[in-house]
């Protein structure tokens, strides 16, 4: 599927960390192609090693969550060879980010952010108790889709690509960990909000005492360790 | 002193000098900076013998040993005398306490001696201030590697926000360790550096072995590295699978492609184009060719230094110094201790907008 016809009328979007994002149309339906290309910088085997386990685990974190009734892109199409995957395009959708960044500054939208936060944290915890790790969450990677019959808006999970299934807290307790980093240096002076996230969490998921209690000491580790040179 | 004062007397004809005093590890380092220019930066290194790190106190044994000499130099190298300086500046952490107190007291001493005002640097700002200043690079995503510390930093509203680092032990300090435990006919020298040897081991390294790899969004994790190598690595040198030039070069591109891609990945979600490298590892250039090619895929443009900023010196610290001077930012006598733990993003910085 690498085939280069294809490619040519797909739209470049958007050059991520790891992958070219094209917007395309397969089998008739608006489609985001994600391709894998080769990291130059890296060992070929080092690369071809990620790129094919990365792409796997993507496809299989997303039917997984999808499953568990979470939303997540639609896999159209995976291919191995050129490590393509085709998902649904999540049309007339902005990102989390985008959406904290616009309204932090209003203070009537302050129940909102809480709401939206609140929300964040019972997703987490159902994607948790399914033991999928997503390994990379950040508010740009969260999607915000109007739903039009019913008022309030959908969140979606994208970006799988360093997720894994695991039933360890410690895992469970690192991945809020980076999204806690992520969340607070791309979002100044929303501890409190955070807060709320990780209330809303903890009353969500089943197993969220031994997780939190993780999340406290990975959190230690980062602070508290001493630094030297 | 009088924080209005200060600001009188470095005003806009007058040029501001700062004398730097770094030593949080096993450099000692005095530098002097005068607006931008580095008019002298000696320094000396501890070094063990293979197959040890530096303990604090040895550290600090050399360190006073050594710290009047490096003083003396970086006077008479600049072509000053103490009441050219305008300022102070010395490390206030993060680092070792015993070698952080030693180089605090005689900065504390000098200070009152000539009457100056003193400055406590955040250690990893300074080098972060030092790469900005030598390379002129504007608002970069920063990757911090050195022995103690591993961070993808960038700035917005006043800090410098950590947007990725370690969840266990520094790059530096893994290359070090790897260095004490590998068993090959010698031991790695940690002359002048574990990770300087490793590197031009690695340039005769040809067959890749595979490693750990572990990175979780921007933040990575090198522990397992580490015991993994302790374990299988040992019995595939013995066996003669491998060679040891072999292990330094698979290490090298394992941990360094985990420090591009978190790098890729903080710039990708700031939306940055400039990466400066910074700290004791940033003066690898295996590192920097990998950074480079990172970039170039992405059409960013890359910032390094090589050893002479890179590593802990006097001048990173005098050059943190000066921004805060100019900015008004005094360290008082009675809050000038130190502290082995400071984060970067504990700092404001008051010299940005």
């Amino acid at each position: 599927m690498a085939d280069p016809e294809f490619f040519r009328g797909a739209q470049l979007l958007k050059q991520g960390a790891e992958a070219r994002l094209y917007r395309a149309r397969f089998l008739g339906k608006p489609t985001i192609v994600k391709e894998r290309f080769p990291k130059c910088y890296r060992h070929p085997v080092l690369d071809e090693k990620l790129t094919h386990r990365r792409t796997v685990q993507e496809v299989r974190s997303i039917l997984r969550c999808r499953r568990a009734g979470i939303s997540a892109p639609v896999v159209y199409f995976v291919d191995y060879k050129s490590h393509c995957i085709f998902l649904e395009e999540i049309v007339g959708s902005s990102t989390v980010r985008d959406y904290i960044s616009s309204t932090q500054s209003k203070s009537c939208k302050e129940r909102e952010l809480e709401h939206l936060a609140e929300h964040i944290g019972q997703i987490l915890a159902k994607m948790h108790d399914e033991d999928v790790i997503h390994g990379d969450l950040t508010t740009s990677n969260m999607l915000l889709r109007c739903v039009l019959n019913v008022g309030e808006s959908e969140l979606i999970l994208i970006d799988f690509g360093l997720s894994y299934i695991s039933a360890l807290p410690e895992d469970k307790g690192v991945d809020l960990y980076v999204l806690e980093k992520a969340f607070l240096s791309t979002h100044p002076n929303t501890e409190e909000l955070f807060e709320k996230l990780l209330k809303s969490y903890a009353a969500s998921s089943k197993r969220s005492s031994a997780v939190i209690k993780k999340l406290d000491e990975v959190r230690l580790r980062g602070r508290k360790r001493s630094m030297v040179g | 002193m009088d924080v209005s004062y200060l600001r009188q007397q470095s005003g806009v004809a007058a040029m501001t000098v700062i004398i730097g005093f770094e030593g949080s590890a096993n450099k000692i380092g005095i530098g002097i900076i005068r607006d931008g220019e580095v008019l002298s930066n000696p320094r000396r290194t501890y070094i063990t013998p293979p197959g040890q790190g530096f303990m604090p106190s040895d550290t600090a044994r050399h360190h006073r040993a050594v710290i009047l000499t490096v003083l003396k130099e970086a006077l008479e190298e600049a072509g000053l005398k103490p009441a050219d300086i305008d300022g102070v500046a010395y490390t206030k952490g993060p680092g070792m306490g015993a070698p952080l107190v030693t180089v605090a007291l005689v900065a504390r001493t000098v200070a009152q001696l000539w009457g100056k005002p003193l400055l406590g640097v955040n250690h990893c700002v300074g080098h972060i201030e030092m790469g900005r200043l030598i390379t002129k690079a504007n608002n970069p995503t920063v990757l911090y590697v050195s022995g103690g510390n591993t961070q993808v930093i960038a700035y917005s509203e006043r800090r410098y926000r950590i947007f990725g680092e370690t969840i266990d032990i520094a790059v530096g300090n893994c290359l070090d360790r790897f260095a004490r435990v590998i068993k090959v006919k010698s031991k790695i020298s940690n002359d002048p550096s574990p990770g300087y040897n490793i590197e031009q081991m690695a340039k005769k390294g040809t067959q890749y072995v595979e490693l750990p790899y572990t990175v979780k969004g921007m933040d990575v994790s090198f522990s397992g590295i580490l015991s993994y190598i302790e374990e299988a690595a040992h019995k595939m040198l013995s066996s003669d699978q491998c060679t040891a030039e072999d292990l330094c070069f698979s290490l090298q591109e394992t941990v360094f492609s985990m420090l591009v891609e978190i790098t890729e990945r903080a710039m990708a979600h700031c939306g940055s184009q400039e990466v400066l490298i910074v700290g004791g590892v940033g003066c690898n250039l295996r590192l920097q060719e990998m950074m480079g090619v990172m970039c170039k895929e992405r059409g960013a443009k890359l910032f390094a230094t090589d050893e002479r900023f890179c590593i802990d010196n006097g001048a990173m610290i005098a050059q943190a110094g000066w921004e805060m001077f100019r900015s008004g930012q005094v360290t008082k006598l009675e809050d000038s201790w130190i502290t082995q733990r400071y984060r970067t993003d504990e700092v404001e910085v008051t010299w940005r907008d």
